[in-house]
């Protein structure tokens, strides 16, 4: 299946929820959810489900445990993850240079 | 496909999320203000109200009673200080932060206080031993020396003009160890003008 859209950029980062995630892990090891709610101002279900398709993608994996008995799901960027985040950052840049 | 400016704030985006989600940007310029008038106003006391202004190393036992200087109440004054500067400086970031559309304790300011904690806690402990053991003269020169390591690395989770912030303290910590009779001085002038100059600093640059 092709993700990659005629400019060159991965279709799982159209969605500026999506980059702004990937963003989030590009500078920090692991995050837990309710941070990543708070720097993204979106609702649970919406995080979730974009948290899904990047999950689905492999670029970001999950780690589940248990903090006073109360879940806490941890995000990471997978190795490909960050190969695609990279990727995605020189495409940009290519595109806005080519504009200039 | 999209347009140049959506890439361009596709970036900005980018950007904006990793300094969000890695650095306390909600410190307050007036915190460090005001933390610098408070140890002014300590140091003044300290040194001409309760005549601390101690000139050896060591005072041992014997010495003890024959100082001129009340140490529990200088011991109290600077923790009144430091109670004061925390919590102006809490009071002052949750303000900046409501601001900015963000909550005061998040990810970015518990990483924050515990790369903090690490030196200030082993400093504090250092202190508490020595006050022990009669060395008086080192802990004013003691105090600015961990905070500035505290500052130094705290740097890496907040401002990095901070780093600047704490490399000044831990010279004029280092200065205090040697010149123990300006250790009072040494102090007001870390604790007090540094931190005033930094903080209008601060304010100019980035609050305006």
């Amino acid at each position: 299946m092709v993700k990659v859209s005629i400019d060159g950029l991965h279709k799982a980062f159209e969605s500026r929820v999506r980059l702004g995630i990937m963003s989030v892990l590009a500078v920090n090891d692991r995050i837990d959810f309710n941070s990543l709610k708070e720097y993204m101002g979106v609702t649970d279900g919406n995080l979730a489900s974009h948290l899904k398709t990047l999950e689905k993608e492999d670029f970001i994996g999950v780690e589940k445990s248990f903090i006073d008995r109360k879940p806490n799901t941890k995000y990471y960027m997978t190795r490909e993850g960050k190969k695609a985040f990279d990727q995605h950052l020189k495409v940009l840049e290519q595109i806005i240079n080519a504009q200039k | 496909m999209k347009d140049e400016q959506d890439y361009i704030r596709d970036i900005a985006e980018i950007r904006s999320m990793m300094e969000r989600s890695s650095k306390f940007l909600s410190l307050s310029g007036w915190a460090g203000i005001m933390a610098g008038i408070y140890a002014l106003a300590g140091a003044y006391i300290a040194y001409n109200v309760y005549s601390f202004n101690p000139h050896e190393l060591v005072n041992n036992q014997i010495h003890l009673e024959n100082v001129s200087y009340n140490l529990p109440n200088v011991i109290f004054l600077a923790i009144v200080i430091l109670i004061l500067a925390v919590c102006t400086a809490s009071f002052l970031s949750y303000r900046k932060a409501k601001k900015r559309d963000e909550k005061v304790w998040n990810a970015t300011s518990r990483r924050l206080l515990a790369n903090m904690a690490v030196p200030l806690l082993a400093g504090g402990i250092l202190i508490l031993i020595l006050l022990s053991k009669g060395i008086i003269g080192l802990i004013a020169p003691l105090t600015l020396l961990f905070y500035g390591l505290a500052i130094y690395n705290a740097s890496k989770f907040s401002y990095d003009e901070m780093k600047f912030l704490g490399l000044i303290q831990v010279g004029l910590g280092l200065a205090g160890c040697w010149f123990i009779d300006y250790g009072i001085l040494l102090w007001a002038i870390g604790f007090g003008v540094v931190h005033i100059v930094y903080g209008i600093y601060m304010h100019f640059r980035y609050e305006r």
